[in-house]
């Protein structure tokens, strides 16, 4: 029924413009077309003014209303973020700029230059001197910004601190798999066709004695507020990417070819609650590249803790080889607790 | 008197030329199926191109409005949408599948079918052979070919959304492995191989076309015609020609690739894979990225492919109707060829996160960047033919305004993402959305209303309505920028581009109450252009007709053709040029048309 009533309404209003636009062209041939030629051309002059005051008053307006829900309104979550936030202001100030100033260019000269029958308009078909100006002008702002951009790039994307814990994500349809190495730190080998759904999410290869202390995790990663963390990203099926809004960080997970991405997270995730002021806030990992039916649900979420919150959380955790052997879990095995240390000692 | 007797009275006495073919040397017999169908005229070839572009917006534009149905109401169910898509819409609600195939062939069918074909495809077959002086095509059958393989492409398309698994739903880009693989994506079985064989057709179709269009302008000018006496319009196509002509064969490569990879057990971009269901595939050692190179290699010019002949256009249309010379011709050419070399050069912007090499992103910033300077010099050079001019703000004016308007808006965000390391926080967000629909979707469309506007009587012989079209450039312009404006902010949320849902999500729901408001005026401005088809169709019967030769007083040689011209364009001998189609208010002239012998006494500028 509402739809039934909007179509009516939108034929409607169809009908009364077209009536007013066949209307006005018979008043406009009784009238004489060149002098209502030149009315209308009058009212669209006004309306470019019109047009451009408006228009400049809703650019603010619609700031006014939306900035504080962008990221900008809180300071990035991680210390490469900043960097890319004052980049972002940079460019913003530049870009700003040149788009008020071009605008307001534009549609007043619409509106000062409007045909006149006093005025013949001005034969100027060029001049060097000016357009060379706006040709050196914009070469040289544009290479500053490539300056500061490039700066940033090459920090983002070289190596990562020394202490830089290290994480390995794996995307697959519609899901993250997070990865630790362990205590000895370094990760076993894994290969595609070991993977099995029940017991061996990421294809590890147990063979390899490396993979036997590897912590694997769904859902959620633990990291440390203040130590730099590299991901090793990575994807079982399609091309997915670790979207990191709150640490102004993102990489693809592409299948065959690991990507790394590094970062230092800033705040906790307590902290970023009170930041934020919003009790639900929480570091989500957003899968950034279209991935499937399921791909706007393709959630992760990071946990930002202290130092001494990860360790306790971690020490917790079991290895993901017992979980695919129980038998060989020292916890499952008390009453032959012997052998069990027999092996692990082997191992 | 009747209004029809209103409208047409002064046109009696001046309708010289009816029909075609009786002041033409040649006497050719033509059918119905020869004019309007098979037809050779590169004009009706146009009109082709332009009517097709037109069904293809709609269809467009109507799942741009259904997929912001879902994103402004989320929470609603809308009856008649299952009577529409039937099991995509079961209850009312889009389904995800049936959102992520209407957002990829919304994509799929503007960028190509419509701002590609319709656009430089219409321009370029009705203005080439006007503009440069010649009968026709180099070759009219090629042209002919290139209509009907862009034909058998809309078919082909249009029948995959009606395949049981539905049309392909990976994005328009088609990255494999989600585009390589049905199982992964049920859009991916038979409704990819339709799309595989329609974009196929599709190039073929473009291939035909812009050799034929690089052929006509070089060999085809008329006496005295010297590339730099050709206006602005034919620069932009020759450029978007060569772009299209180099790069659409890339793209075809890497659809074969595709091909292959999908059916015959390659592994060009597969590799590592495991499927939930399946289990691992045996495919080692591809590269998925590979196919984004190629992919990228023709995406990025196509960008160009679609603004360039609205930036022709919009050049033409403004210095016609500002009645002054386009300032710095020679500049402005010198930034289409500068665009057009980069435009090679920078399709790796597109991939910064995908692991790229460092270095070799720096260089894609560096070469991006640049684009900028030309980018530039161009809005500069269009500001300063406004100043001091003496404008008459017909439809094709204001919507040439409008582009520029555009234009800057659009490409400004492109120095924020050209910068990698801003790229890497706004990749895939909404503020990608934006900038590029303001840049290429919109500005690109007030190009080619532009070129309707102001070419109309010449391909009719009658004026469009100028109410209607006032009404159609203030609401369009005005809500363009509501659309796509407020998106700049999602993006800077950092919210991701095709989500069918933002409400599990904590860091994106906020945007709710402006996802329904962008909906609502997107479909006021899909409404609006309705109005103006209604307008265009309307017009082609019963606008008020054109009495003379050249009513925008315009310098060009389309406008001394009859004013229906028939094919073959000029009663007699073609024209001669003796000077460049910008000599607007020169030496207290109004307009000088380039047929017009340069004057003993005439100062030089």
């Amino acid at each position: 029924m509402t739809m039934f009533l909007i179509t009516a309404v939108t034929v409607l209003i169809f009908l009364v413009i077209f009536q007013i636009a066949k209307a006005s062209e018979y008043a406009a041939i009784l009238k004489g077309e060149e002098k209502s030629r030149k009315e209308t051309n009058k009212i669209n002059g006004f309306l470019m003014v019109v047009f451009l005051v408006l228009g400049l008053f809703g650019v603010w307006y619609c700031n006014k209303l939306l900035f504080n829900k962008t990221l900008l309104a809180h300071d990035s979550a991680s210390v490469e973020g900043a960097r890319v936030d004052s980049m972002l202001w940079v460019t913003l100030a530049v870009t700003g700029i040149v788009f008020i100033a071009t605008q307001i260019l534009l549609f007043w000269f619409s509106y000062k230059y409007q045909e006149s029958e006093t005025r013949k308009s001005h034969y100027f078909a060029h001049s060097t001197k000016l357009e060379l100006i706006w040709t050196i002008i914009p070469a040289i702002t544009l290479t500053i910004l490539v300056v500061i951009g490039l700066r940033n790039w090459f920090l983002f994307t070289g190596e990562p601190p020394k202490n830089a814990m290290v994480v390995e994500v794996t995307g697959k349809q519609f899901g993250w798999i997070f990865r630790y190495p362990g205590k000895d730190a370094t990760f076993g080998k894994k290969y595609y066709k070991q993977i099995d759904n029940a017991s061996n999410s990421l294809g590890i290869i147990w063979d390899d004695q490396l993979s036997h202390d590897d912590l694997v995790m769904e859902q959620t990663m633990y990291l440390i507020k203040g130590r730099p963390v590299k991901l090793i990203i990575g994807s079982r099926d399609v091309v997915h990417d670790v979207g990191l809004p709150h640490f102004r960080m993102k990489m693809d997970a592409v299948p065959g070819i690991p990507t790394t991405l590094w970062f230092t997270p800033k705040y906790t995730t307590k902290e970023m609650k009170e930041i934020t002021g919003n009790p639900n806030f929480q570091y989500e990992i957003s899968c950034d590249q279209m991935c499937g039916n399921g791909h706007y649900s393709m959630k992760g979420v990071i946990e930002v803790l202290d130092q001494e919150e990860y360790d306790a959380k971690m020490v917790g955790q079991k290895p993901y080889y017992y979980s695919a052997f129980p038998d060989k879990d020292p916890s499952n095995a008390k009453p032959a607790a012997d052998t069990a240390a027999k092996i692990i000692a082997k191992l | 008197m009747s209004n029809e007797a209103v409208l047409h009275a002064p046109a009696a006495a001046g309708s010289l030329d009816h029909g075609h073919g009786e002041h033409h040397e040649h006497h050719h017999h033509e059918t119905f199926i020869s004019k309007y169908v098979f037809s050779m005229d590169h004009k009706m070839i146009a009109k082709q191109f332009l009517i097709t572009g037109m069904v293809w917006a709609v269809l467009g534009g109507l799942m741009s409005v259904l997929f912001r149905l879902q994103l402004g109401y989320p929470d609603s169910t809308f009856p008649w949408l299952e009577d529409l898509l039937g099991k995509w819409a079961a209850g009312g609600k889009i389904s995800p599948e049936a959102y992520y195939a209407l957002v990829t062939t919304h994509g799929t069918v503007l960028v190509f079918f419509v701002l590609t074909a319709g656009l430089s495809g219409t321009f370029s077959n009705f203005l080439i052979p006007l503009q440069v002086g010649a009968r026709d095509m180099a070759s009219p059958f090629m042209n002919m070919l290139s209509y009907w393989f862009f034909f058998a492409a809309s078919i082909v398309m249009l029948s995959s959304m009606f395949v049981e698994t539905g049309p392909f739903s990976g994005g328009w880009t088609a990255y494999p492995p989600l585009s390589a693989l049905g199982d992964a994506s049920p859009g991916s079985k038979t409704g990819m191989d339709l799309w595989l064989i329609a974009m196929a057709l599709f190039v073929v179709s473009q291939l035909l076309a812009g050799l034929n269009y690089i052929s006509t302008i070089l060999n085809m000018r008329t006496k005295g015609m010297s590339m730099t006496r050709l206006p602005l319009t034919m620069w932009a196509l020759f450029f978007t020609a060569v772009l299209g002509v180099l790069s659409f064969p890339v793209l075809l490569s890497g659809f074969i690739l595709l091909i292959f990879d999908r059916n015959f057990g390659t592994s060009f971009y597969l590799s590592d894979i495991f499927i939930n269901g399946v289990g691992a595939l045996p495919n080692e050692g591809g590269s998925a990225i590979l196919y984004q190179h190629l992919f990228w290699f023709l995406g990025h010019p196509e960008v160009y492919i679609i603004l360039l002949p609205a930036m022709g256009i919009a050049s033409e249309v403004m210095s016609v109707n500002a009645r002054k010379p386009i300032f710095g011709y020679m500049a402005m050419v010198a930034s289409m060829f500068s665009i057009a070399i980069l435009a090679f050069l920078v399709w790796a912007h597109h991939m910064f996160v995908t692991g790229l090499n460092p270095f070799l992103g720096s260089v894609f910033v560096l070469l991006t960047l640049l684009i900028a300077v030309p980018s530039a010099i161009k809005v500069f050079n269009w500001l300063t033919t406004l100043w001091r001019g003496n404008i008459r703000f017909t439809p094709g004016m204001l919507f040439a305004i409008g582009f520029v308007s555009l234009f800057i808006s659009g490409g400004l965000t492109g120095i924020w993402l050209g910068n990698s390391a801003l790229d890497i926080h706004l990749h895939d967000t909404y503020f990608v959305i934006a900038h590029f629909h303001i840049v290429m979707g919109v500005a690109s469309m007030f190009g080619m209303f532009a070129g309707i506007y102001h070419w109309f009587p010449k391909m009719y012989g009658r004026f469009m309505n100028n109410t209607i079209a006032y009404i159609h450039f203030w609401v369009t312009l005005a809500g363009a920028y509501m659309i796509f404006w407020p998106m700049h902010y999602q993006g800077l949320a950092g919210m991701p581009r095709r989500y069918y849902d933002y409400s599990v999500w904590e860091s994106f729901k906020q945007f709710a109450e402006l996802n329904q408001f962008i909906s609502l005026v997107a479909m006021i401005v899909f409404a609006m252009q309705l109005l103006f088809l209604f307008n265009f169709f309307y017009s082609i019967f019963k606008g008020r007709k054109v009495t003379t030769e050249n009513p925008w007083g315009s310098n060009s040689l389309e406008w001394t053709t009859p004013i229906n011209p028939g094919h073959g364009n000029w009663v007699g001998e073609i024209p001669e040029v003796h000077r460049w189609p910008y000599d607007y208010g020169k030496d207290g002239k109004d307009h000088i048309p380039q047929t017009t012998p340069v004057g003993a006494d005439e100062s030089h500028h």
